[in-house]
């Protein structure tokens, strides 16, 4: 397990990370935590001849509550979301999420940034960025541009990010209601078995809008539109329940592998997706 | 002053056998100071990596080596042809089978090594491996033993299955042997006139030792002197010693074998890899030091797996309960090539410890051996050989029988135990249990979890399940097991010829400080702790004072090395043995500092004192340097003693443990509310280090029965190869473990121990395994295969309609 030659390179700002990618083109690749990345080579997955650590450059770093608006910089480490008060006072699902990933030595090095850019269906954040409808920064050699997550990912590995592109930061409204990120794994360290983000809104008893996102059960993750549709309106009873459930699994494609079969996937979906929006109903 | 200094003082002072000494290996371990294999480097040294086969079955077409050489720092690259001239390029397993060193003409499992790459740095090695060129054609898989009985696909083209193999005749070209013990006919008889009979079929999954450390070597060959020194992740040095002799030609004086820290064994480093003989070949080839040191995954996919037991059982008994006979039958996976760590007699090892702590009758056990495409290996992991397949076996069985008998399995083990005056008990199948005390040690256990009160909470549960208050199950998983470990009587247990005892030459020093050598190795245990501890009574010089030295073939004595829980019952009665020869001497020495008879002085815990005058006394320090400064008649000068011992007999511990489980029916998932294990291993040491070995050995019970194992596909890939999904337990997956005990000694060793560091693992993977199988009893369940992940316990759930 180790990786092929390559390049180390650690600009200061964000130009010069640009004229790398620039230069060398699809040959380089940015490094955050590279807890993710650094596996991928070691193992000869990814060959990356020009590395590039984004550590020194400025800027990229930060939580902001700000306006109704929440703003993460990219190379914000999922340690300090789970630290920051104020990002737990305005969107405690992000902690609660971050805190069922992986473990504490995994997390001081993740980034937020890495977690969404990578594009692995495993990963926790993307689909905790669809349910909140957030936005990805994208800064490239003609300026910032503007991609909801909800529209980001389109295979495995695949993004609608150019390689010539950097993540800088997230954001999103500030969500209102109810939250819970349920998550079933197999082990302290490992991926989803299923994973589902909820945010409710309650309103003289009823539901009056909700999101719901599914993690690991696709080849990206799923927003699913109707399974949150399905709540709005009702008390979120059995019956809305059973829809959100019906909707959701119309929307995910698990495969098979070491953590069970399809139909088990599916299963354990719904349940999760049960728990997550029960919980997220009780707080909202 | 001196008056005030009690007798007890006096045995506290020697941190001697029975006191919590904290283990002195680890103030280097936990600062990162412990020297390991991967942490020697030489002058010159180079480095050694596999190019592997990516198929399970294939036959090599060609090998093209240029592109490899040609990248800067690759000194050279061997294939089976370069090691043929020499005899190495197929090498003998422990087994009495021959395995490729490098793959010769074919390849018979994925991960199989193909070709060594010798290169300055292990980047560099890395790299060629990549280039290397070989061409493969592939041949049809066999993953599944009963397939290969049936295969007309040859496995081993090298094999004439006309000639028998080191265990007797072969029916098939992939059946490598049949082994037989009891009596068949009469086993088949008592089943047929049984009033029930329940029967079982189980399979016991591949997994792995999986030590943190992977295993390595680092060989030195000497031109000059014609001295080979390899240090390596040896479980036994000495043997590898003199295997390394016998195959390289090398005089065995002129090879120094040295296992550094290991960082744990497991079995996994008991066998002898292909690794090891590439490092001497490259180093012996080139005249520079090469280490070889594999990866996570390497480890995992090729070097020495444990079980892979598709196990077939039937037990009979009265109405009331009392077992009348067992038969069982194992189809034993063993991969591409026999290289079980077995004693030679044994080629299932100690499988027919498998009537476990009942008084049956007769008993029958058959085991035949195939070959598949799989890695080869079948070590003990964290067990006597065998003795965790076979205790899991019985320890289902039971269960099973006691879902026929609709009765409690804790009232169907009690009647059955052997009791306390049956010892020394012959069991059906051939041992001699040495000592027990089986009912004692159950009730201790029920009692303090309350059984009874477990049991109520169940019934209760399953009510409330019913009736759609809840949606988990209670389990509680019982078992009851004896090992035998400490191999062994040399009249029937030998590895390679070599008779199982084992050593320890104790030198005492002047000032009575004192170095012990044995010829065991620790790795992870905590000898250097123990042996001094044994030591200091013995010879009644401080624990602190005693240094204990292992691993080093130059220096320490021989010895069959440590696997199988035989450290203590073999090497530590050595040690016991050597220090009464010291301090018989120093009785000589001491009589006659106090001028009187031989007969006339005592020992008292430090000192020798003059029978019914205890103020006239010589400590042993000051014996000890009277020993090298005076002259006494009659005797040498010095002081030491070594001694080799061959125990008459295995030893036998056994324990009681209790699992108390939440099983969720619709996730899978499992959450272990109490785990109470009370092991009785005869003498106890040092109670903390028993704590110790009975918490890692759990843990690595509840790896294997809820998730740990090496799966392949049917193309033969391995789909566990890392640690993302070969399940480790980390202290969150770990519950609190509640430790008990009861002690009945060993009659025949002579401190009484028994060995502990593996009983909890043969008695902890029954136990959890248990716990999931009876939260299903009430449901319809009589058997489920490990291990119980979460799809695998939903699947279950979801057969029995718990989803319905
Ligand atoms: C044992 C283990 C368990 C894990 N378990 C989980 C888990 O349960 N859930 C989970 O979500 N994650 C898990 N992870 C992944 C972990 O959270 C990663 O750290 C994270 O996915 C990637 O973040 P990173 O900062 O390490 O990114 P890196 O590994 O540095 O990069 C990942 C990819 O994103 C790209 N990239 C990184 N930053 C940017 C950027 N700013 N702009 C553009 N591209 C960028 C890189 O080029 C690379 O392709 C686990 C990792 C390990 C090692």
């Amino acid at each position: 397990m180790i990786p092929a030659a390559f390049e180390y390179y650690r600009p200061t700002d964000m130009d010069g990370v640009l004229a790398i990618l620039a230069e060398h083109g699809d040959d380089a690749r940015v490094l955050a935590g590279g807890h993710s990345l650094i596996p991928m080579m070691k193992l000869r997955m990814a060959e990356v001849p020009h590395l590039i650590d984004l550590q020194d450059v400025g800027g990229l770093k930060g939580i902001t509550v700000e306006g109704g608006t929440i703003r993460l910089g990219a190379m914000t480490t999922q340690t300090e979301i789970i630290g920051s008060d104020t990002l737990t006072a305005a969107a405690p699902i992000l902690r609660e999420a971050s805190l069922q990933i992986a473990d504490p030595q995994v997390r001081y090095m993740g980034t937020i940034g890495g977690n969404v850019a990578n594009g692995d269906p495993g990963n926790d954040m993307p689909g905790l960025m669809q349910c909140l409808d957030a936005t990805f920064h994208l800064i490239g050699p003609d300026g910032t541009r503007y991609v909801a997550a909800r529209d980001f990912y389109e295979a495995a590995y695949m993004t609608d990010r150019e390689d010539d592109e950097v993540l800088t930061a997230v954001s999103f409204d500030q969500p209102v209601g109810g939250y819970a990120y349920e998550k079933q794994k197999r082990k302290i360290g490992d991926y989803a078995t299923a994973a589902a983000a909820v945010q409710i809104v309650k309103e003289g008893g009823k539901c009056t809008s909700a999101s719901i996102a599914m993690t690991n059960l696709s080849d990206t993750p799923i927003y699913s539109q109707e399974a949150g549709a399905a709540l709005v309106g009702t008390v979120v009873d059995d019956a809305a329940m059973d829809a959100a459930v019906a909707a959701m699994l119309g929307d995910i494609d698990p495969t098979e592998d070491n953590r069970g079969p399809i139909e088990f996937k599916r299963h354990v979906a719904s349940l999760i997706l049960r728990r997550a929006i029960a919980r997220a109903w009780s707080r909202a | 002053m001196k008056d005030d200094i009690t007798r007890e003082d006096r045995v506290d002072a020697l941190g001697g056998m029975g006191c919590k000494r904290k283990r002195v290996e680890d103030a280097r371990f936990t600062q990162g100071k412990g020297n390991y294999v991967d942490d020697i480097k030489l002058p010159g040294m180079l480095f050694g990596d596999f190019v592997r086969s990516p198929y399970a079955h294939a036959r090599i077409t060609s090998i093209n080596k240029e592109a490899a050489l040609a990248i800067d720092g690759v000194v050279a690259v061997l294939t089976a042809e370069d090691l043929a001239p020499l005899g190495l390029h197929w090498m003998p397993t422990l087994a009495g089978d021959k395995q490729m060193v490098l793959a010769d003409g074919k390849v018979l499992f994925q991960g199989q090594e193909v070709a060594f790459i010798v290169a300055k740095d292990r980047y560099v090695a890395a790299d060629a491996v990549e280039m290397l060129d070989v061409q493969y054609e592939e041949l049809p898989v066999i993953t599944d033993p009963y397939e290969a009985l049936q295969s007309d696909v040859v496995l081993r083209e090298d094999l004439d299955t006309n000639v028998p193999g080191a265990h007797g005749p072969r029916k098939h070209h992939n059946h490598i042997f049949t082994w037989e013990v009891g009596d068949e006919p009469a086993t088949n008889q008592v089943m047929d006139d049984a009033e029930v009979v329940a029967e079982e079929s189980m399979y016991y999954h591949r997994t792995h030792p999986c030590p943190l450390e992977t295993c390595g070597s680092v060989a030195s060959m000497d031109k000059i002197n014609g001295k080979l020194t390899l240090w390596g992740t040896f479980q036994a040095p000495h043997v590898v010693r003199t295997v390394a002799s016998m195959l390289s030609g090398i005089e065995e004086h002129n090879i120094r074998v040295v296992s550094p820290d290991i960082g744990g064994g497991f079995g996994n480093k008991v066998g002898v890899y292909p690794g090891y003989i590439c490092s001497i070949v490259a180093s012996i080839v080139t005249g520079k030091p090469v280490k070889w040191v594999e990866d996570r995954m390497e480890n995992l996919m090729s070097t020495a797996f444990a079980r892979d037991y598709w196990m077939k059982g039937k037990i009979s008994a009265t109405k009331d309960g009392k077992i009348t006979g067992l038969h069982c039958h194992v189809t034993a996976d063993h991969g591409a090539f026999d290289a079980c760590a077995d004693p030679t007699k044994f080629p299932a090892g100690f499988m027919n410890i498998c009537t476990g702590s009942y008084d049956i009758p007769v008993a029958y056990l058959g085991v035949d051996g195939v070959y598949t495409n799989k890695a080869p290996g079948g070590v003990s992991y964290r067990c006597s050989f065998r003795v965790t397949e076979a205790v899991y076996f019985i320890e289902r069985m039971i269960e099973v029988l006691a879902i026929k008998l609709n009765m409690d399995s804790a009232e169907l083990r009690r009647i059955n135990f052997i009791r306390k005056d049956q010892f020394p008990y012959k069991a059906a199948l051939g041992w001699e249990y040495d000592s027990g005390d089986y009912h004692t040690a159950w009730d201790k256990a029920l009692k303090a979890v309350d059984y009874d009160g477990l049991r109520a909470e169940q019934a209760q549960r399953v009510e409330d399940f019913k009736a759609g208050k809840t949606r988990k199950l209670m389990g509680v998983g019982l078992s009851f097991f004896t090992e035998i470990v400490g191999a062994g009587p040399v009249k029937n247990c030998d590895i390679l010829g070599m008779g199982m005892f084992d050593s320890c030459e104790i030198r005492i020093h002047p000032t009575g400080s004192a170095i012990a050598r044995l010829g065991t190795i620790s790795q992870g245990q905590g000898h250097a702790t123990t042996f001094a501890q044994i030591l200091a009574t013995e010879i009644g010089l401080p624990a602190d004072s005693i240094t204990i030295e292992e691993g080093d073939t130059d220096t320490a004595p021989y010895g069959l090395g440590t696997y199988g829980s035989r450290s203590t019952p073999v090497a530590g009665a050595a040690t016991a043995l050597a220090g009464r020869k010291i301090r018989a001497k120093a009785q000589m020495i001491a009589a006659y500092l106090l001028e009187v008879h031989d007969s006339d002085v005592e020992f008292d815990v430090d000192r020798f004192t003059v029978k019914g005058a205890p103020e006239k006394f010589k400590t042993m320090k000051e014996i000890a340097y009277a020993a090298y400064n005076q002259a006494i008649p009659g005797l040498e000068p010095g002081l030491e003693a070594v001694s080799y011992y061959d125990p008459p007999n295995m030893t036998y511990p056994f324990g009681a443990y209790v699992c108390v489980m939440d099983v969720d029916v619709d996730t899978g998932v499992t959450d272990i509310r109490r785990f109470y294990a009370l092991d009785d291993c005869g003498t106890r040491i040092n109670p903390m280090i028993i704590d110790g070995q009975i918490h890692g050995g759990l843990t690595e019970a509840l790896a294997v029965a809820l998730g740990q194992e090496i799966a392949y596909d049917k193309q033969g890939n391995v789909k566990t190869g890392t640690l993302m999904d070969f399940f480790l337990p980390t202290a969150w997956e770990v519950p609190n473990y509640e430790t008990d005990f009861t002690v009945t000694p060993s009659p025949h060793h002579p401190i009484g121990a028994k060995g502990v560091g593996e009983s909890p693992h043969v008695g902890g993977v029954p136990c959890f395994s248990n716990a999931v199988n009876d939260a299903f009893r009430a449901f319809g369940l009589t058997h489920t295969n490990m291990p119980h992940d979460h799809w695998r316990i939903w699947k279950t759930a979801n057969a029995l309609g718990l989803h319905d």
